[in-house]
């Protein structure tokens, strides 16, 4: 899905929004926005009392047919803006369906049995168990029982390499819609046909099982709220102007009402919702819900696991130290000799570091008849024979073994060198050539650069990182400071961690983590953002809220970021909405008033041509800024992790100052289009 | 403007700080049932009281039973003043033989002096008798204000505790706001005013003889005992009609000083309760600032808006040096009047020591414009405090989305349940006030009432309204009130404004209490910052501004503007 970027306004989704925008005017679609709504009904009756002045042949009806228009403009707006997001996801989903048409699957009458007869995928039951063999599609959601396989999952990650399935461990859950490139395996399905992973998917990247998440709710209640106060003010003022002697027409209370109520965060509402999940989506990660993303923008504690998250998830060689009298190059030689056939990620490393920081040519062993000794777990040394030489690396017990001392009689200096390396969380490796010691291979844990940067700015975020690792307290420790975590975790089991979480939770901290493993699943559940590596079991996917295509848990970052951004936007367009009411108080009551007290216009500080242009550039003011923040409300609004208190300041000032001052600029410049092209 | 006038707003206020701290921390501990200096002394009156009511002061009520109590004793208390009022021509300590209080008049004085509004559609020293001033408007004096600051704690309960299912015992704070903080506080502010020159009788009246020879009658009674809890309790309810503007209610400057002080204590030692309560100190700081910085400003506006004066009168040849000083005493001067007109109507206090109605357009636009904020700066005794959380709460709502975090105010996240309780609480004060202007500007019998024409009527009616449904009590004058349709009216304004409104933020307590304290991280969005003050000012401006301003601008803002046009109504 990553291959295909949507752009932010794409013609051909704008062409269907457009014509969404119309259908949606349905009241059963239009009654879920309550602002929305509300405008809508002032439209139609405003409308209607045009129509019956077209019928009595009353005046000023170039006026009342302009607002009218408006009106229903402003609506047809915010629906198209909800169409627009909604058409976005529609493209992706349309991506994922594909994949899925028409796919037959063999169903095997028990895991033994070879023989299998064709099956609609469709039609497939939890229990069934299916062949899928090279050129296959996946039927079906799934847990291999048996064989191994390469699969290319590009259809529902993007990823076009492909990754292997096998029965047993943490790499058995195939994906409906994935494609079988190598070998069989034999799947029993886990989900039922239209539950499946990617059935899921497209329903949530459509947005068709969309509902509102706990702050959409409570932001759409306080919406509903200032409409009813502003209902009050309006329909109040008809009695308070009528005291002073001024009949106000229902069209312009109706006009006064819609500028006020927050019909732009209300019309921008549900777009910011949908076009959040799109992001996410367009990062590769799946939330089950928009509860999940909401919640990714409230996390307070970050668990990560050490391998793979935070270090490569290898030791590698970082430093060689030679005992006295020999030089490091000396170590490096050595060492780069007796790797040369180490196949492990750790020897790779050794000759890596040797030739590349030591400058070691790659020495031609075969053409020197050298005699290979590989590494074995019983004696932990691997090495070389070469003309007489036999260098050996490994272990330093097993090394000072085969030279014959003990670590109390060696160098001082080798002994300090093995016990820093222990302590800070290293793997000290000795060097010899025959009886003579040559130096230590410090092999450590590399921790992924660009990390603590990263863990630096989840601190801003107020964001605390936590470390969880199998390694010996010691150990973890020195990583924990290397990569910059706030906490750690050592030799933790799975119930540790299930443990841990629970504690943070009672303490009123929400908390998200990451995992790929059967064992991961209880945490996953009990976490409040759990995401889910798509190469993990279908046990983990199953448990976690967010499941990531990528398998990258740094990723925990950008979806709690996309969190916030969520929040962020809705909460920056309310801002403006309301700041923009006071501009169109200084437009529309002056004007109001006019012929009753005509000093009011005092109050037109915008010096608006006539009470009409007034109104009428208020009202397209209105219905135009939907529009216009339109792209906003599909990208959000940009976060940077520089604490509450400064983003509150930057989001204050655009938003809240330039709410209040957009709009007398706005209204002017349509005040003068208005009467320019003499339209009021 | 004088440096002498703002020196004299800056002794008091100062003063109000200086003891507001140590009571608000005194009423920390009394609410928290610590031992205090006056424990061995009140303390078994105390228990005499649970022992002799059947309550058992340790069993804490949740947020419903607490709020029924409530109910249910502000329902008696309203009664047993309804046929005081009544029946007082039958009752004894008449010595003016005043004859039964009417239907109407008597449902608005007691729904008056049970909300802590005491509007008062009466004249006092020729309506009311002794019994009924001391024994059914004073004891309510002292129960409105305590029933006021037992929410206020039981709101600060709900914000100070984690996962509670209870808000603390409403007969048992009842107790303890009156016989720790309203009687002892009251018996030395009336000795204080006694020695000031107050009067404090039972006598009725003394007959004089003045200089022409002719006989007049001058009313006397307890007024200085009346007076300390008026103050206190942010009642406002005079024994005079003329209020704090009467010579024997505020014979002069000293009085006058501290009748503001006194007004202003008990509300704004309420937020540093608030802060000791819920453990942080500048949480209840932060409040009082922005409450402060809107009470200072708007006394800066009626001062100036006063001293400016009236162009029309100085044409007309008055002196203009003084600025306008109509309906003001002389004894008080600008600076003190203008105070004492924002402190009053910033706190639903609602004593007058000046004619509201006098004032000059913008001048009476800043109290009828306090009233509508919400009564919120610093507000009654206790509603202030709960009224400004309501509003801090949709404060961090906002603010809160903006940061990209679930809005949490005091560890405690705003979800949908306590919005909606908030808005709900929000939408009373405009359905009120704006409703019953417009009904009220629109029916000819009701316009009857009106003394002015014009923009200045409407005024009128708009302010009685706002006073009634913010429970403040002060009268802009020049509408005769007493009336069945707004005695009917002002006394439903003022039901709604005080138990339609506290209704919602107890169960907005209750929800709260419920939740798990939510540790501050990086991320939340500090509640004490100066950031935090600026924009609960903007919210409580705006949010006020939005609701008011067709109807200001239709009032005061006219008349301002049409003054300076030169005409006048």
């Amino acid at each position: 899905m990553t291959t295909k970027v949507i752009p932010l306004l794409d013609a051909a989704i704008l062409r269907q929004a457009a014509l969404d925008a119309v259908v949606k005017l349905w009241p059963a679609k239009l009654v879920r926005n309550p602002v929305m709504f509300v405008t809508a009904i002032v439209a139609l009756l405003v409308t209607m009392l045009l129509l019956r002045d077209l019928a009595t042949g009353r005046g000023g009806l170039l006026f009342a047919g302009q607002l009218a228009a408006w009106l229903w403009f402003t609506v047809l707006f915010a629906n198209f803006a909800e169409a627009i997001a909604e058409g976005r996801g529609k493209a992706h989903a349309d991506a994922l369906r594909a994949t899925r048409s028409e796919t037959r699957a063999k169903l095997l009458s028990s895991s033994d049995d070879d023989k299998w007869e064709s099956k609609a995928a469709d039609l497939l039951v939890v229990g069934d168990i299916v062949l899928v063999e090279a050129g296959d599609i996946v039927p079906a959601d799934g847990e291999v029982i048996e064989g191994i396989a390469s699969v290319n999952e590009s259809a529902v990650t993007g990823e076009s390499a492909p990754v292997i399935r096998e029965s047993g461990g943490d790499r058995s859950a195939v994906t409906g819609g994935t494609t079988v490139i190598s070998d069989w395996i034999k799947v029993r399905v886990t989900a039922e046909p239209g539950s499946s992973f990617l059935d899921r998917m497209i329903a949530l990247v459509e947005g068709a099982q969309r509902q509102k998440t706990p702050n959409e709710l409570a932001l759409s209640i306080l919406l509903s709220g200032m409409t009813l106060i502003f209902l009050i003010a309006v329909v109040t003022l008809w009695g308070l102007a009528g005291y002073s002697g001024t009949v106000l027409s229902v069209t312009v209370l109706a006009a006064l009402l819609v500028t006020l109520i927050p019909t732009t965060i209300g019309g921008l509402l549900s777009a910011i919702g949908i076009a959040g999940m799109d992001r996410l989506i367009r990062f590769n990660v799946i939330a089950t819900s928009g509860r999940a993303v909401e919640a990714a923008g409230d996390v307070d504690t970050l668990l990560l696991d050490k391998t793979g998250t935070i270090t490569y998830g290898n030791r590698l060689a970082a430093a060689f130290i030679p005992v006295p009298g020999k030089t490091d190059r000396d170590v490096a030689e050595a060492a780069l000799l007796s790797s040369l056939a180490d196949e492990t990620p750790e020897g790779r490393s050794i000759v890596a570091l040797a030739m590349g920081q030591f400058g070691q040519a790659e020495p031609n062993a075969g053409h020197l008849g050298a005699t290979f000794i590989p590494f074995s777990a019983q004696t932990r040394i691997s090495g070389i024979d070469l003309g007489g030489r036999s260098i050996r690396k490994g272990a330093v017990d097993a090394i000072l073994k085969s030279t014959g001392t003990t670590i109390e009689s060696t160098f001082a200096a080798f002994r300090d060198a093995v016990e820093s390396i222990s302590r800070s969380g290293g793997t000290p490796l000795a060097v010899a050539d025959g009886q003579t010691l040559i130096g230590v291979i410090h092999l450590k844990d590399v921790v992924k650069p660009g990390i603590k940067e990263r863990f630096a700015a989840l601190r801003a975020m107020g964001i605390k990182t936590v470390m969880v690792t199998g390694d010996n307290p010691v150990t973890a420790a020195a990583i924990a400071s290397e990569a910059g975590v706030d906490d750690y975790i050592a030799e933790a089991t799975p119930q540790d961690k299930l443990a841990y979480i629970k504690a943070e939770q009672a303490k009123g901290r929400l908390i998200a983590m990451c995992g790929d493993g059967t064992n991961d699943a209880p945490a996953l559940a009990q976490a409040d953002v759990g995401v889910a590596m798509q190469t993990g079991t279908q046990a983990a996917r199953e448990a976690g809220n967010m499941v990531d295509l990528d398998s990258n848990p740094t990723k925990l970052i950008e979806v709690t970021e996309i969190g916030k951004q969520l929040l962020m936007t809705r909460g920056s367009l309310t801002t403006f909405s309301i700041a923009n009411d006071v501009a169109k108080y200084f437009a529309i009551i002056p004007a109001l008033f006019l012929a009753t007290y005509p000093e009011l216009g005092a109050l037109n500080v915008m010096r608006l041509e006539t009470p009409e242009s007034a109104i009428l550039s208020a009202v397209i003011f209105n219905a135009l800024v939907i529009i216009a923040l339109i792209p906003l409300a599909l990208k959000g609004i940009s976060y940077r992790p520089i604490g509450a208190a400064a983003l509150l300041r930057r989001n204050l000032l655009v938003y809240g100052l330039g709410g209040l001052v957009a709009p007398f600029v706005g209204i002017k410049i349509i005040d003068i289009v208005v009467t320019t092209l003499r339209l009021a | 403007m004088t440096i002498f006038g703002w020196l004299q707003i800056a002794v008091v206020l100062g003063a109000v700080l200086l003891c507001a701290w140590p009571l608000g921390l005194y009423m920390a501990r009394v609410f928290s049932g610590e031992k205090t200096p006056i424990s061995p002394l009140v303390r078994p009156i105390e228990r005499a009281f649970y022992a002799a009511s059947g309550i058992r002061p340790e069993k804490e009520q949740s947020w419903l039973s607490y709020t029924l109590a409530m109910l249910t004793f502000n329902a008696l208390g309203f009664l047993i003043l309804y046929v005081l009022l009544r029946l007082q021509g039958n009752l004894p300590l008449n010595p003016q033989g005043f004859s039964g209080v009417a239907p109407d008049l008597a449902f608005n004085t007691a729904m008056s002096f049970v909300t802590n509004t005491n509007w008062q559609a009466y004249g006092g020293e020729t309506t009311m008798s002794h019994l009924v001033q001391m024994a059914g408007l004073a004891v309510q004096n002292f129960l409105s204000a305590a029933t006021g600051i037992a929410l206020a704690i039981a709101v600060t309960r709900a914000f100070a505790r984690s996962s509670a299912q209870t808000l603390g015992n409403f007969w048992v704070d009842m107790t303890r706001a009156t016989l720790y903080v309203l009687l002892p506080l009251s018996v030395l502010l009336a000795i204080a005013f006694v020695l000031s020159g107050m009067p404090q009788t039972l006598a009725g009246s003394v007959e004089a003889t003045t200089l022409e020879g002719a006989k007049q009658t001058i009313a006397l009674g307890p007024v200085a005992s009346q007076e300390a809890i008026k103050q206190l309790g942010t009642n406002g309810g005079g024994f005079f009609n003329a209020n704090a503007a009467h010579p024997f209610e505020n014979p002069n400057a000293w009085t006058n000083m501290l009748s503001i002080w006194s007004m202003l204590l008990i509300s704004t030692a309420l937020t540093f309760t608030f802060g000791r309560m819920v453990g942080d100190g500048h949480q209840g700081v932060a409040l009082l600032i922005a409450m402060y910085t809107l009470l200072i400003a708007a006394t800066g506006v009626v001062y100036w808006a006063e001293t400016s004066g009236n162009r029309l009168l100085t044409q007309a040849g008055v002196e203009a040096t003084a600025g306008n000083m109509e309906g003001k005493e002389v004894r008080f001067g600008q600076a003190l009047s203008a105070l004492y007109v924002v402190a009053t109507t910033a706190l639903s206090c609602g004593a007058v020591n000046t004619m509201h109605d006098s004032l000059t357009p913008l001048g009476g636009l800043v109290p009828m414009f306090m009233i509508q904020l919400g009564e919120i700066l610093p507000g009654g005794v206790g509603s202030g405090l709960y009224g400004m959380i309501v509003v801090a709460i949709l404060t961090v709502f906002i603010a809160g989305l903006m940061v990209g975090r679930t809005p949490e105010y005091l560890g405690k996240k705003i979800e949908a349940r306590e919005m909606k309780l908030a808005i709900l609480a929000l939408l009373v004060l405009p359905m009120a006030i704006l409703g019953f202007s417009a009904i009220s500007a629109m029916m000819p019998k009701a316009l009857e009432s009106l003394a002015n024409a014009g923009p200045h009527g409407l005024s009128e009616i708009l302010y009685a309204f706002s006073s009634a449904a913010g429970n403040n009590g002060s009268a802009f004058a020049g509408l005769n009130a007493n009336t069945p349709w707004y005695n009917t009216t002002l006394g439903l304004s003022m039901l709604l404004g005080r138990f339609a409104y506290v209704v919602p933020v107890m169960a907005l307590a209750g929800a709260v209490a419920a939740k798990k304290k939510v540790p501050a991280s990086g991320g939340t969005f500090p509640t004490d910052s100066g950031l935090f003050v600026g924009l609960l000012i903007g919210v409580i401006l705006i949010l006020g501004g939005l609701q008011y301003f067709p109807a200001l601008a239709l009032g005061p803002i006219v008349e301002h503007v049409l003054m300076h046009a030169g005409k006048t109504f």
